[in-house]
């Protein structure tokens, strides 16, 4: 039976992404971040979200893309994962789509130039728009961060 | 059923009745004789006993049960109170809190109940050592009208019926001795009689009749308006009754019972002397519990009243202050931003509504504030039934007096501080009084004094701990420092006493002669003092030899807010906790001293490192190196200094303290957590200890 689900959709490097609807908490315009020491560089610092200190990362530079300047249409997604909130800055964030889940296939080896293992799967919408999902738990995984610490070290 | 959504519920109000438990049996100790305290501790267990019963934990409700039925003899008065007894129940509160806890740990809180509650069936059955067999045979005796006392509540319900046109009866009903289920037929009498009017009184109570706790016979006071002969029949049809009696009250006997009630209440205020008078006043009393509720009631005692009196409160999850929490200080940003507006814009209106809005979220923030706050009463009331327990165990005699339990602490720390005092008490107890021979040569009183205060005293909370002990040997500490390495015999002849006494807070230390399971494995007291020092708070020493020795806890009001010193680094804000900073000054380049390829300043006749907070973080755009005079801030970690260069200081701050996020939560370093600052930026907190190495 194919499912239904809801994603946001946002850009990054003039690719479409998606993540589910119900992993995300708001998206918010970029605001003042402050730098934390010590943190890879991805990790672009933490911000104020009504209260609440909620670091941010920069989701070209967690993929390996190259870091772009912030623009206009820049924009912080607040996504909840295991307990974890983590804001992820994307190019521009402006759609809600309906995904059938058997229109999902699994990830090729390299979708631009992200690893296989951030991606859940790509879905085929209409003729010629892909939409890659992101594998959060793998995104966030901060077993990567605690390595990346030790190779700067 | 679904029991999980009850669960916590049944955990905390178990939690508050154990705690009841405790408190009321340790007073009832004290005043063997007073009923009212038997009725508030009997009301608990029965409470205990139907939500266990309801969360189907059999083991916990089969032993209120049996805790139950013990109480129930004593309110009564056909058991009095022994040594036997309490060592008993005290056992019982054990089992119970340990089942209880398991309940919290996810278990099943199932225990091996067999034993208390075969002890407890055997103290039932008069089972015991003396004392109580005497007030057991008095019992039947007292079984009789005398004993159906009523109180005032019931007096004037039968009262009342009376005057409007109702019948009062006394019936006695007595089942056959053959009879097999006597709690059935007395049943059957309750539904007869329940079917044509109201029991108004029950002897014995109807607990009791259910359970089968009466010998043959039991008594009602009962309002109908049916006809005597008519409810001779009704009563008599039910099968193994033997007799029924039946006496029509009137008002005349009511008065004399009203009488009788008062003299048997007066009596109870006064000394106890007999068995049977003990029963007689224990009526009374008795009967006075169900209708508490009922203003008209007399009260047994005021320290009863003062117990059953539940404060009005609710539970809130402590996740939802802290959101309540974020939520309104992202309010003061903007009410801040709305001053500013106001100011710019000019107009009256406005400014008014702003400052009144302003003077609104000043209470509203003093309210928020005070939500989290908890008295340390949560934490002290357990520690009554831990000194008797050790004095116990010691056989020692030791008076704990607490004041100030009504002193209110951050939520956070109140959970953090109750291991800390149970060393520092246990402690107390264990090695500072002494045996009771030991005070009595010395002159003393047999029985020592441990006081346990807690007050406030400007941003602080200081719990004191102080008994009148021996006080801590100089001489004998010093030995057995310098036995361990923790000081080298020169550098103690330098100690002050003060100094000395902090000694017994050194890792590894201990003078307790011989070790006793209570305390004196020489883990304790460096682990006090360690989780103090991590509540961001200090224990201090104070001892005389021979007359006592005092500890002083000084704890900050709240962990949530903290005092810090805010400083810049170019466009960067950071925060320092005034709690580890000395001293703030400057310092000129050519005062820096190179020292085997590390850089040192001279700071009040010492050499300290000093430190470039701008290389440590990376700063973007700062470096002290361009300027010729640099500010520095000295901090501190135990008795080491350092100084950190900085940019420019900003000023002094209550800040509130948020963590970084889960996802930076691995990230450890010179960031100990963050703040939000008066314009919505986020500043982080420097963690002063990790800038000394």
């Amino acid at each position: 039976m194919a499912e239904e689900m809801k994603v946001i959709v946002f850009t990054l490097a003039q690719e479409e992404y998606g993540i589910e609807v119900d992993k995300v908490r708001t998206i918010e315009r970029l605001m003042p971040i402050t730098r934390v020491p010590k943190t890879p560089d991805f990790v672009k610092g933490v911000i104020n979200l009504r209260g609440v200190v909620i670091p941010v990362i920069d989701l070209r530079g967690r993929f390996g893309l190259e870091e772009s300047e912030l623009g206009e249409n820049s924009r912080i997604i607040i996504v909840a994962v295991n307990d974890m909130e983590v804001g992820f800055i994307v190019d521009s964030a402006n759609d809600v789509l309906d995904l059938m889940s058997d229109t999902i296939e699994n990830p090729p080896e390299i979708v631009g130039g992200i690893k296989a293992k951030y991606l859940s799967g790509v879905a085929k919408i209409g003729d010629n728009r892909l939409l890659i999902l992101l594998n959060l738990p793998e995104v966030l995984n901060r077993g990567e961060i605690v390595l990346l610490e030790q190779l700067g070290e | 059923m679904e029991m999980n959504q009850y669960l916590s519920i049944f955990i905390d109000e178990a939690n508050d009745h154990l705690q009841s438990l405790n408190e009321n049996m340790l007073r009832l100790e004290q005043q063997p004789e007073d009923i009212s305290i038997v009725q508030v501790i009997f009301r608990s267990a029965h409470t205990l006993k139907g939500m266990s019963a309801t969360m189907e934990f059999k083991d916990l409700a089969s032993l209120t049960h049996e805790m139950e039925n013990v109480l129930d003899l004593v309110r009564n008065g056909k058991l009095s109170m022994n040594g036997v007894i309490f060592d008993a129940l005290f056992k019982c509160l054990d089992e119970l809190e340990a089942m209880v806890q398991d309940v919290i740990n996810g278990g099943t809180g199932s225990g091996d109940v067999t034993e208390l509650v075969d002890r407890l069936k055997a103290i039932v059955k008069g089972d015991i050592g003396d004392g109580s067999a005497g007030a057991k045979s008095a019992a039947p005796k007292a079984a009789t009208p005398t004993s159906l006392m009523l109180d005032q509540f019931q007096l004037s319900v039968l009262m009342q019926s009376l005057e409007s046109g109702h019948r009062a009866y006394y019936i006695e009903v007595t089942v056959r001795e053959d009879c097999l289920l006597k709690a059935a037929r007395a049943y059957m009498v309750f539904d007869a009689l329940e079917r044509n009017g109201e029991v108004v009184k029950a002897h014995p109570s109807v607990q009791e009749i259910e359970q089968e706790q009466f010998d043959r016979s039991f008594a009602v006071y009962y309002i109908s308006q049916v006809d005597e002969s008519v409810l001779r029949d009704q009563v008599s049809r039910v099968s193994e009754i033997e007799s029924v009696n039946i006496t029509p009250v009137d008002q005349g006997t009511l008065t004399d019972l009203d009488n009788a009630a008062h003299v048997s209440a007066a009596s109870a205020s006064a000394e106890v002397q007999t068995a049977t008078q003990q029963v007689a006043a224990a009526a009374p009393a008795a009967s006075a519990a169900p209708s508490a509720e009922a203003p008209s009631a007399p009260r047994p005692s005021p320290q009863a009243a003062a117990g059953s009196a539940a404060p009005r409160t609710i539970r809130v999850d402590i996740d939802r202050l802290d959101s309540l929490m974020n939520l309104f200080s992202e309010l003061l940003i903007d009410r801040v931003r709305l001053e500013q507006l106001a100011t710019e814009v000019r107009r009256n209106d406005l400014t008014e509504t702003v400052e009144h809005m302003a003077r609104v979220s000043a209470d509203l923030q003093n309210i928020v504030l005070k939500l989290r706050m908890v008295p340390v009463e949560s934490v002290f009331n357990r520690f009554p039934r831990m000194v008797r327990d050790l004095a116990k165990s010691l056989d020692k005699k030791v008076d704990l007096v607490i004041t100030g339990a009504e002193t209110e602490l951050d939520r956070t720390v109140i959970d953090e501080i109750g291991d800390p005092l149970v060393h520092l008490i246990r402690n107390a107890v264990d090695h500072g009084i002494e045996s009771i021979s030991d005070r009595v040569s010395a002159g003393k009183s047999e029985v020592g004094t441990v006081h346990l205060r807690a007050y406030h005293a400007g941003n602080h909370v200081f719990i004191e701990i102080e008994e009148d002990g021996k006080g801590i040997n100089r001489p004998k500490v010093l030995e057995t420092a310098i036995m361990r390495g923790v000081i080298t015999a020169e550098d103690a002849k330098k100690l002050s006493d003060d100094e000395v006494n902090m000694l017994i807070f050194a890792a590894g230390f201990s003078t307790a002669d011989k070790i006793s399971d209570i305390s004196g494995r020489g883990v304790g007291l460096d682990v006090v003092k360690s989780k103090i020092a991590s509540l961001g708070g200090h224990v201090a020493v104070t001892s005389k030899l021979g007359s006592g020795t005092k500890f002083s806890i000084q704890l900050p009001l709240t962990l949530s807010i903290i005092a810090a010193m805010l400083i810049k680094l170019g466009s960067e804000k950071y925060a320092f906790p005034l709690s580890s900073i000395v001293e703030t000054g400057s310092i000129r380049k050519e005062n820096i001293r190179n020292v085997h390829g590390s850089q040192m300043i001279e700071f009040r006749n010492a050499i300290i490192p000093i430190v470039s907070l701008s290389s440590v973080v990376g700063s973007p755009d700062y470096n002290e190196q361009g300027e010729e005079e640099t500010e520095i801030v000295v901090v501190r970690k135990g008795d080491k200094l350092a100084a950190v260069m900085v940019d420019e200081f900003i000023g002094q701050s209550e800040i509130v303290l948020k963590p970084l996020g889960k996802y930076l939560s691995s990230v450890v370093g010179v960031v100990s957590g963050a703040t939000i600052l008066g314009d919505g930026q986020v500043a982080l907190i420097i963690d002063p200890n990790a800038l000394i190495k």
